[in-house]
């Protein structure tokens, strides 16, 4: 596993460790928190275990270097505007490849797989894990790809703590995406996406086209996941940008998801906050013994000691079963 | 009375592990070709100083690489057993059989390697071979109250979150490991009695057996491997018919039902854990002897995925449908290797109507477009290990979403066409 914080040591002088590591955490955090948002909503409608959700991040963070650095879409035409706008029209230009991408995998692998066994679908994201990471990792090669992200690395001086510009950003959107999710559960889509978790028969039977709510519920996990790998690029390694360990950082948001419970939106970003603060502040253990890389374990042994304690997750629902 | 298929007079006959005639004759002549494999070579039979010949047959599986590729088939087959008891017996999903086999890697390599620098007691294969079973086993029995204690796809995410702690354990336990720089050396495969210099028997030189047989060392492991193979296929394939295995089905099949009719189901399950985990144990134990050095990364979650795959290609539950897994993958990345090899033979050769279509698959310079890329940096498309990986992806994607029963269902549907024909069904 990649040494995920060699944050701690990153700092400027006169900041305050344990508030830097709150930032550090929470923006940490809030990666996993989108990741599991995403794995969340993609679960609640389809009943999936998506493993392929590192993957999906890798790619939209290989969709976003494809458009922003190597074909440099909006630069072409919009030669003009200020680096931050052409970027973000790139990466928005890449969310919704995305989006296609993720109805296009549910409606090729996923859909022959309705109403099969929960495990055998598991494993067939499993295999779209495989495919996913076979060609991004071709693509990426040995080196890391930059993503032509216009805050570089820059950062915020407080005097007692310092925040990159990077995590501000990345904080600021999660917020956003977390309202924006709460408030699609809201609309049309979303009471359809709902009840289509409740219960599918019945939910056909009001006419929903569920097929349609499966391939949405992809396309936003794989929009969410695209947002998180852009980030997971960008900030936690202060790494140039997407190289083939990104999707495997992404594998540390199963724990987050498993620990708020596999269907609660709530419990995924809570889930998310506590697993990357752990992760921080697990720099802060002062035993030698713990070696390099113990920080990539923590989400796993919080996972484990939640799961004794609650076999379903802080938030998930208790599953009845009928005899 | 005789020859009617599924007709059996008793019940012994009913449970045989080969239970026809046909299948009895197909078993023993495969075995016999199995066993036969190492004397396809050259020379490989004559006397001590005049080889005079060797078995007619494909002589190309008698070269080292390809014993090597079937040694590999035997040891990840018992792995795949071992999973395979697990989930397609008791239908427990686990990733975390990477994390098992290392425990048995590196447990063989303290009891079995001469210390110096790292652990090591330098005891002898007869002691290290069965604890590389043991202790994974002992160590599957202290994680399965937590295991059994999630169900379904729970258990699917802490066993994946095993093979990370694992990982990082086989980091940073460099006295026993030997670190991600060096890795450690496993013991070879040689008996002797206990820690006397010269071993009784040693598969890793090349000799002599029975006074004919010219063995190199590759056959020599092949056919000691075989012999284990063969072991641990006829404790899982018996396993199936006892008490124990019916209950781990039950459990399977409805884990509620089962209990009600009084099969305990934490020890159960419990046991199914460390059955599995000592097939792991051994098949990792083996797998870095017989490679012969190992390094924390050799135990990462692909190899959990690699027998997730084997299980699932040759058919969930069935002991046969692991066998045709293990060897499916296994020889499936050389296979792959070998055509683009010679498809690019073709395209180099010249301008004949297979190169232009293979021309379509292969790459082989920078303006040439193509699927697969055989030069490495100068032209487009995947390399071959990724192209691998691909088709190893689509092959889990493709047996799951068309043929659950995997190569043992494909199978038993040509064996039902035959035996109906000329008559549908």
């Amino acid at each position: 596993m990649p040494e995920l914080l060699i944050l701690a040591q990153a700092n400027g002088q006169g900041t305050n460790e344990v508030a830097q590591l709150l930032i550090q955490g929470l923006s940490l955090g809030s990666i996993y928190a989108l990741l599991a948002m995403g794995f969340v909503i993609i679960f609640k409608a389809t009943q999936v275990l998506n493993f392929a959700h590192g993957a999906l991040a890798a790619v939209g963070a290989f969709l976003v270097a494809v458009f922003a650095t190597i074909y440099d879409v909006p630069e072409r035409w919009l030669g003009d505007t200020p680096r931050w706008v052409s970027w973000t029209l790139a990466v928005l230009i890449a969310l919704i490849v995305a989006f296609a991408l993720g109805m296009l995998l549910e409606r090729i692998f996923i859909r022959p797989m309705v109403g099969e066994e929960l495990f055998a679908v598991a494993i067939v994201t499993l295999g779209v894990d495989i495919v996913l990471r076979a060609i991004t990792n071709d693509f990426i090669g040995t080196n890391s790809r930059p993503l032509g992200d216009p805050w570089g690395t820059g950062s915020l001086d407080l005097g007692w703590v310092r925040i990159a510009h990077t995590e501000i950003v990345q904080m600021a959107v999660t917020v956003v995406l977390v309202v924006g999710v709460a408030w699609f559960f809201r609309t049309r889509t979303g009471v359809a996406m709902r009840a289509t978790a409740f219960d599918q028969e019945a939910a056909r039977a009001q006419g929903i086209a569920v097929g349609r709510i499966f391939s949405v519920s992809w396309g936003i996990g794989a929009m969410l996941a695209a947002v998180a790998g852009v980030f997971l690029s960008l900030f936690p390694r202060r790494a140039a940008g997407l190289d083939t360990q990104t999707a495997f950082i992404a594998f540390a948001a199963f724990p987050a998801i498993v620990l708020g419970g596999l269907d609660s939106i709530a419990g995924a970003v809570v889930g998310g906050l506590i697993i990357g603060l752990a992760q921080a502040y697990s720099t802060l253990l002062p035993w030698d013994f713990l070696g390099t890389g113990f920080g990539g374990v923590v989400p796993y042994l919080v996972m484990l000691i939640v799961l004794l304690i609650k076999p379903y997750g802080l938030f998930g629902t208790e599953e009845i079963r009928r005899v | 009375m005789r020859g009617r298929p599924m007709l059996y007079t008793s019940y012994e006959a009913d449970q045989a592990m080969v239970n026809t005639t046909t299948k009895k004759g197909a078993v023993l002549l495969f075995m016999a070709f199995l066993i036969a494999i190492p004397l396809f070579r050259e020379g490989s039979i004559g006397g001590v100083d005049s080889p005079i010949g060797s078995l007619p047959g494909p002589d190309f599986l008698a070269q080292g690489d390809w014993l090597k590729l079937l040694t590999t088939v035997f040891i990840f087959a018992i792995g795949g057993l071992g999973l395979n008891i697990l989930t397609g017996l008791a239908g427990q999903v686990s990733l975390g059989h990477a994390f098992f086999m290392g425990l048995g890697a590196y447990v063989a390599a303290v009891f079995g390697m001469p210390g110096g620098g790292l652990w090591g007691l330098g005891l002898p294969i007869w002691v290290w071979l069965p604890l590389a079973g043991l202790i994974p086993a002992l160590v599957g029995v202290l994680i399965a109250p937590t295991a059994v204690r999630v169900r379904g796809l729970y258990l699917a995410i802490v066993t994946l979150g095993l093979v990370f702690i694992g990982e990082y354990l086989w980091r940073n336990l460099d006295f026993i490991t030997g670190g991600s720089q060096s890795g450690r050396s496993h013991p070879p495969f040689e008996v002797r009695l206990w820690k006397e210099e010269a071993p009784i028997i040693s598969f890793n030189s090349d000799g002599t057996w029975f006074g004919i047989f010219n063995l190199s060392s590759e056959a020599k492991i092949y056919l000691f491997l075989l012999i284990i193979t063969v072991l641990f296929v006829l404790f899982a394939k018996n396993l199936q018919r006892t008490r124990v295995g019916r209950a781990f089905m039950s459990i399977r099949d409805r884990d509620i039902a089962a209990e009600v009719m009084g099969v305990n189901e934490f020890k159960y399950k419990t046991l199914a854990f460390a059955i599995s985990s000592f097939f792991a144990g051994v098949s990792g134990a083996l797998l870095a002897s017989f490679v012969g050095r190992s390094i924390p990364e050799t135990w990462i979650l692909f190899l959990s995925v690699q027998f997730i795959a084997i299980v699932l290609i040759g058919g969930a539950g069935t002991v046969s449908g692991t066998l045709m897994g293990s060897a499916f993958v296994i020889l499936l990345p050389r296979i792959i290797r070998d055509i683009t090899g010679w498809m690019q033979g073709v395209v180099q050769s010249g301008d004949s109507f297979l190169a232009s279509i293979f021309d379509f698959f292969v790459s082989t310079s920078a303006a040439d477009f193509g699927l697969v890329n055989t030069a490495p940096g100068v032209a487009p498309g995947l390399g071959i290990d990724q192209l691998n990986l691909v088709i190893y992806g689509l092959l889990i994607i493709g047996f799951l979403v068309f043929e659950p029963l995997g190569l043992y269902g494909i199978w038993l549907r040509i064996r039902n066409y035959w035996k109906g024909w000329p008559f549908t069904y």
